[in-house]
């Protein structure tokens, strides 16, 4: 929990992940790629303020005590849930794996929630293990990344109908949430990997399942907000939002969040920090402090409300997750429902 | 926030270098005429040349007309159609310009950079590069984000007029030679005409993108919106690949590295 000025804000951090990118975990034969991402990572993490930055010995493999430190101890957050990235095609024991976030998690009960994942192309022996996972780990939420690399394949869409036996099985399986992250492969290479509209058909079809967009469809926020306004199980996830514009590009930052509530909506945005590329307590203490400036390029947009930055940080992700909320956080009934789907108005005009 | 400015970063991306920083000038200036053509090379998710971008690393002009140009990105994972288009374009760029006898274009530190160099070097075509991983070249792909840029484009010299008061039933019976001239404007006409999109006086200033008709007045308000949306994302997205760029080659602002 976060207090500032007398208001308690909840915290859940939406987004994050306990990885193991160290040398010793890369693939032989495909270390450049290891390496690759990894890098690519820590550049990320430049954009955010420079007394955060670390070495990318510790970016590598940050510990356990220094997740608990950076997540809870220093950044004011309750409840954290993994989000799995495997790609074992590049890191032995995989990048960031539901074993791998379920175990540290286990030892600290009541603070993780543990998400799972499942890629279409592992056919029946995938079927198998997103069952075990879900039986095992108790799972509310996938995620999903379309451009991972398996097999040959470099990638796949959510409308492809391998991933919707997929999603059929997962929702029978009582999953509710699927957290989608674009990426730069997906066959065939000449279509934009980053197009979300298979996103829209997985939305359409599947209307019990919440559909997650992190990094809020980056770079395809455009796609992505338009999409939105169609779909009403459509959430932003605004991970690499704050922390890649915030602090480094302010004013597309407002920009970007004035669309955002413009487009998509205050109950439909959920906060995730992207632990470790960046650490909560900057984003959080940011966010709570920030409003959208007055200046004549941005008057088209809303100012944010303190009932708007408690949706937002905690509220929304709560509601998702079912995740039970002290009562000296929440809002007064007039505030609104966070994160209820039926808020979400249709955009017509402008 | 107030006192955080984009500066916090660092400064924008690497100026175009003055053309003394082009190695292998020589007294016929081709490498300054490679570096002008190197400048027609977009990003086209960006829509801004390549030169201003930070892109380019080295520009060498060798003395028997051989143009040596290598390309960085801001990531090992870039997208890998983008970068073959701008390895190919470049490619496509020097070779044409007069004096240049051998044209040469290399990305650098990119996991595809093998399969991008060898397939541009030999003109081998997107397909036939990415065997078995792509099913058609990528001219849709770049109508799809040239129609973004004439969105985007539409945001840029709409906003002016409706700050100055143009209500939508007026912007929509606008046309182009009804605006004051501007370098947005000139682009705007450019991303239109590059899409086969009338670009002439008489044309509407506002359009649909995709089918070139004409916006009708209720739909102005919207079709703003959108074009205000779009040109947020491509910025914010220039912003952060400007910032990746910035954090992967540090060195790189000096533009006297160019050589």
């Amino acid at each position: 929990m976060y207090t500032k000025d007398g208001e308690k804000y909840f915290i859940v951090d939406s987004h994050m992940h306990y990885w193991d990118a160290t040398p010793a975990n890369w693939v032989p034969g495909a270390e450049r790629y290891a390496k690759g991402w990894i890098e690519c990572f820590h550049a990320y993490q430049s954009l955010g303020p420079k007394e955060t930055h670390w070495s990318i010995e510790k970016f590598e493999g940050y510990t356990e005590d220094d997740l608990m430190q950076d997540v809870f101890e220093d950044g004011h957050v309750d409840i954290a849930i993994f989000q799995p990235t495997y790609l074992k095609e590049w890191y032995t024991t995989g990048f960031n794996t539901t074993e791998r976030n379920a175990a540290l998690g286990e030892k600290h009960p009541g603070l993780f929630i543990a998400n799972t994942r499942f890629d279409p192309r592992d056919g029946d022996v995938g079927l198998e293990e997103l069952r075990r996972n879900v039986e095992r780990y108790g799972s509310k939420g996938l995620k999903l990344y379309t451009a991972e690399w398996n097999n040959g394949s470099r990638g796949y869409k959510l409308s492809d109908p391998a991933c919707y036996r997929f999603l059929e099985a997962a929702r029978g399986l009582g999953i509710k949430n699927v957290h989608v992250h674009k990426g730069p492969t997906i066959w065939p290479l000449d279509k934009d990997a980053f197009d979300v509209s298979d996103v829209d058909h997985a939305a359409t079809d599947f209307p019990e399942l919440n559909f997650i967009v992190e990094h809020v469809g980056l770079p395809r926020i455009e796609d992505f907000c338009f999409m939105a306004t169609q779909e009403p199980n459509v959430y932003a996830g605004l991970s690499v939002v704050i922390g890649g514009l915030m602090h480094a590009r302010p004013k597309f930052f407002a920009k970007v969040m004035g669309e955002l509530l413009f487009w998509v909506g205050e109950d439909k945005m959920t906060f995730g920090s992207d632990y470790g590329i960046w650490e909560p307590k900057w984003q959080v203490e940011g966010f709570v402090d920030w409003q959208m400036p007055d200046d004549a390029e941005l008057s088209d947009y809303a100012k944010l409300t303190t009932a708007t930055k408690k949706k937002i940080l905690g509220l929304n992700a709560a509601k998702l997750y079912d995740i039970k909320v002290p009562a000296e956080c929440q809002l007064p009934d007039s505030d609104g429902t966070p994160g209820a789907r039926d808020d979400a108005a249709l955009v017509t005009e402008a | 926030m107030s006192s955080r400015t984009d500066a916090t970063v660092s400064p924008a991306p690497a100026p175009a270098p003055a053309p003394a920083d082009v190695a292998g000038a020589g007294k016929d200036g081709l490498a300054d005429a490679v570096w002008v053509a190197l400048g027609t090379v977009r990003d086209p998710e960006l829509d801004e040349p390549i030169t201003t971008l930070g892109f380019v690393a080295s520009c060498t002009v060798s003395a028997p007309g051989r143009a040596q140009v290598r390309l960085r990105l801001p990531t090992y994972f870039c997208a890998p159609n983008f970068a073959f288009l701008m390895v190919a374009d470049a490619y496509d760029a020097v070779t044409a310009v007069a004096g240049v006898r051998a044209a040469e274009v290399i990305l650098d530190d990119h996991f595809a950079s093998d399969a991008i160099n060898a397939g541009v070097a030999a003109r081998a075509g997107f397909v036939a590069s990415f065997d078995g991983e792509a099913a058609a070249e990528l001219d849709e792909l770049r109508a799809t984000f040239l129609r973004k840029a004439v969105l985007a484009g539409t945001d840029l010299v709409c906003r002016p007029l409706a700050a100055a008061g143009r209500r939508p039933a007026e912007l929509a019976a606008m046309t182009l030679g009804d605006v004051p001239a501007s370098p947005g404007l000139a682009r705007l006409r450019r991303r239109r005409a590059d899409l086969g999109l009338p670009a002439d006086d008489a044309a509407a200033l506002l359009i649909d993108p995709a089918t070139g008709a004409p916006v009708a007045p209720d739909d102005v308000p919207l079709h703003l919106r959108r074009a205000a949306l779009t040109r947020t994302g491509i910025e914010a997205n220039t912003s952060i690949c400007s910032g990746m760029l910035r954090a992967r080659y540090p060195q790189g602002a000096d533009p006297r590295r160019f050589s």
